[in-house]
């Protein structure tokens, strides 16, 4: 009997603690119960205004639109190994969008990770990243999406596997690794830095890729921008802090600012989920706020250089065969833009010596590359980029390996092997 | 063939993995359009074209020395992170260069043959290349490859992509032979084209596609020197609702009242039909079209529906 009651204490101990720990950081909602406010001022047009921009930093149109749809009216899901999250409707449609939300509730949504009707959001709505925004920025993106047009489009549950599709873990999972943040400034730093942090920390959520996650899908919380492999999506999101990846401390600011603007600078491009980032959300940033992006990324902790993984012996063997083969499949196919030196052709050709690029210990980047080919973003500032055309069905898994491997090793460039079942691995999930 | 490989000794040994979905084409399974074509596609598209052009990788060096008159060139030192810096390779600053990630698959100019699986995308109509460029970027018509390509771009540089394929006024290579296709069958298919079903309320191809099969400008594609594979698939495609155009879908319902016999009937004629000398598509319909198309606009003028 004493024992019993000795786990049944436990166990309403732990309830308790884990709903104290979902609700933490919460202030009430005054009027939820009877009927939803009505904002006490109205917006101002500079408010309106102000939330677009602070939207276009957030990049929420990307995930909360549909590729063709109305924007903002959701439906866009996020793969995760846990399964599909779909983005909701937050256009104002009374039923099926954010119509009956206040701004406090919009705010505990971006803050707290709980929606209007009190459950727990899934991270996939990077939230662990939003809490650090602020009130003031939360109301004035409120604002902007009230001012859109209502589009009754019901929201697409969620299809999340079993334990994952349960308040009761997402529970379990906020307790562990969710807490609510703010950002507060660094006196010892500039105001650009601290500027920059909030951007890069908070709407700008970096980290969501730039870092490594968890068995369970955390990350290492928002100041890690160490890389990591995006989940699914299967693209190597480098880090930001090391050199030998996508580190930027030894770049001029105005680089930072021109690869963020344009997609494509002389020293790097975006391709893939990047691209996409360029082209919905950072080439809309002003130019202060991509300064102080910059000059917070140029002033990250440098990461320690990891050794280089040259491969096993087998694989070294193996090289020497897959980079004769890949000298040939490069000359036919590679060297008419690329140049035979891998040198590139300046403003449309990336060059591939010395290429960090390229040369990561992940080659899942390079191999995507090759197989789906791409275009750097059609910015405002770069318009009519030039493409790269797919490889997919031109060549095969070994050949890809082959001048994958080639050009790893080529031309001062010194990275481990890539064998065709690497190659195999990194296609993406569709493109076979 | 077997021989069209061995008339491009660059190209890899046919991969196993093209098979399967080249034999799908071939039964005009519906729906296939986003698994794509295997290797081997590719390697008779690449082989035919070795026939009668360079290989399509090879067109910016042949071309080199004929640009190098027209064009602005720029030369430039390429940046080298490692220092050994080499005088970068001057770059065309053209839509014909900046697009050469069309051409890969779509053959030399835009100018596929017949034989493979991609489609010939030189000379069809402007408004048509555009819509299918919105089509596959924005999801009404899945195909892995494509979309993932055009994700970050915009409407406007589709626009100029799609305005330069169709602006090339290039020859036709010579059609598929008849081959083993069944007489009675080939008249079906004829049948269908030219005149319809009228008691199945399917109209001829002819009246929305041109009277000469070479589409209709703006936006109404031409039907002639395309691969029977690749004809196969998008009608079957359109029949389980894997290819969308803009509302009202036109093409969707008339594919819906095709057998699978019809299918394949008409897709085999179609092959086997040499261009017209002239191989524009038409200013403008033969007569009002017989259904509402959603992606061809009210009055057919200009090109940008």
């Amino acid at each position: 009997m004493k024992r019993l009651l000795t786990l049944l204490l436990v166990i309403a101990g732990l309830a308790v603690a884990l709903v104290a720990l979902n609700l933490r950081g919460e202030a009430s909602i005054p009027g939820t119960a009877i009927a939803p406010l009505t904002a006490a001022l109205p917006p101002t047009p500079g408010q309106i205004a102000r939330g677009n921009y602070l939207a276009l930093l957030g990049d929420c149109r990307a995930c909360h639109s549909t590729q063709g749809g109305t924007p903002y009216a959701g439906g866009r899901g996020v793969d995760t190994p846990f399964g599909t999250v779909y983005a909701p409707n937050l256009t104002p449609d009374d039923k099926t969008g954010i119509g009956s939300w206040t701004s406090a509730h919009f705010w505990r949504a971006l803050h707290n990770g709980r929606s209007r009707d009190g459950h727990l959001l899934y991270p996939a709505f990077p939230y662990p990243n939003y809490t650090h925004v602020t009130r003031q920025d939360s109301d004035a993106i409120y604002a902007y999406l009230r001012s859109l047009a209502p589009v009754s489009q019901p929201n697409r549950p969620n299809t999340l596997r079993f334990p994952y599709d349960s308040q009761f873990s997402l529970a379990v999972w906020r307790a562990l690794y969710f807490s609510p943040g703010q950002h507060v400034p660094d006196p010892a730093r500039s105001g650009e830095w601290n500027r920059g942090a909030y951007l890069v920390q908070g709407l700008g959520h970096c980290n969501a890729c730039h870092s490594s996650r968890n068995l369970l899908g955390a990350t290492r919380g928002a100041m890690d921008l160490g890389g990591g492999l995006i989940p699914v999506q299967n693209w190597y999101a480098p880090s930001l802090s090391a050199a030998h990846e996508a580190g930027v401390a030894d770049w001029d600011t105005q680089q930072v600012v021109e690869l963020l603007r344009k997609g494509v600078s002389p020293q790097a491009s975006t391709l893939g989920p990047m691209a996409e980032v360029v082209f919905r959300s950072t080439q809309y940033f002003s130019d202060d706020d991509l300064h102080a992006v910059a000059i917070y990324l140029k002033a990250l902790p440098p990461a320690r250089a990891r050794p280089k993984a040259l491969g096993s012996d087998a694989a070294q063997a193996a090289s020497a065969r897959l980079f004769d083969q890949g000298a040939k499949i490069y000359e036919k196919q590679c060297a008419s833009c690329h140049g035979d030196q891998g040198q590139g052709a300046a403003g449309a050709y990336p060059a591939l010596a010395g290429n960090r690029a390229l040369q990561m210990n992940s080659s899942v980047n390079l191999v995507r590359v090759v197989v789906e080919g791409g275009f750097a973003p059609a910015t405002a500032a770069n318009p009519r980029p030039y493409g790269m055309p797919p490889f997919a069905t031109a060549l095969n898994d070994e050949e890809i390996a082959a001048v994958v491997t080639f050009m790893r090793r080529s031309w001062g460039n010194g990275a481990s092997p890539v064998s065709p079942l690497e190659v195999s691995r990194s296609r993406g999930p569709t493109i076979q | 063939m077997e021989t069209h490989l061995t008339a491009l000794p660059n190209m890899p040994p046919v991969d196993k993995r093209g098979e399967s979905p080249f034999f799908h084409y071939r039964l005009g399974a519906p729906g296939i359009e986003q698994r794509g074509p295997g290797f081997r596609e590719f390697a008779t598209t690449a082989g035919a074209a070795a026939k009668t052009e360079p290989p399509a990788f090879g067109v910016w060096r042949l071309q080199r020395a004929k640009l190098r008159r027209v064009t602005v060139w720029f030369a430039a030192l390429a940046v080298c992170l490692d220092g050994s810096c080499a005088l970068a390779a001057p770059v065309e600053d053209s839509i014909a260069q900046r697009a050469q990630a069309c051409v890969g698959c779509h053959g030399k100019e835009g100018r596929a043959a017949a034989d493979g699986y991609y489609p010939r995308i030189a000379g069809k109509p402007a408004g048509y290349l555009y819509n299918q460029l919105l089509n596959f970027r924005d999801g009404r018509r899945p195909y892995a490859l494509m979309t993932t390509l055009l994700q970050p771009l915009t409407d406007d540089y589709l626009h100029e992509i799609a305005s330069h394929f169709s602006s090339l006024e290039l020859p036709y290579p010579p059609p598929q032979p008849v081959g083993s296709g069944h007489p009675a069958s080939l008249a079906h298919g004829k049948a269908l084209v030219t005149q319809g079903d009228a008691a199945r309320h399917i109209p001829a191809c002819t009246q929305c596609h041109g009277k000469a099969l070479t589409g209709v400008a703006p936006a109404i594609p031409g039907l002639l020197g395309l691969p029977p594979d690749y004809l196969n698939a998008q009608l079957g495609a359109w029949q389980t609702g894997g290819r969308h155009a803009q509302a009202p879908d036109c093409m969707a319902q008339v594919a819906k009242l095709l057998s699978p016999d019809d299918v394949s009937a008409l897709t085999q004629w179609l092959s086997t039909q040499p261009l017209p000398a002239s191989t524009q598509p038409a200013a403008s319909l033969p007569s009002a079209l017989p259904i509402r198309c959603g992606g061809v606009p009210a009055g057919s003028t200009g090109d940008k529906p």
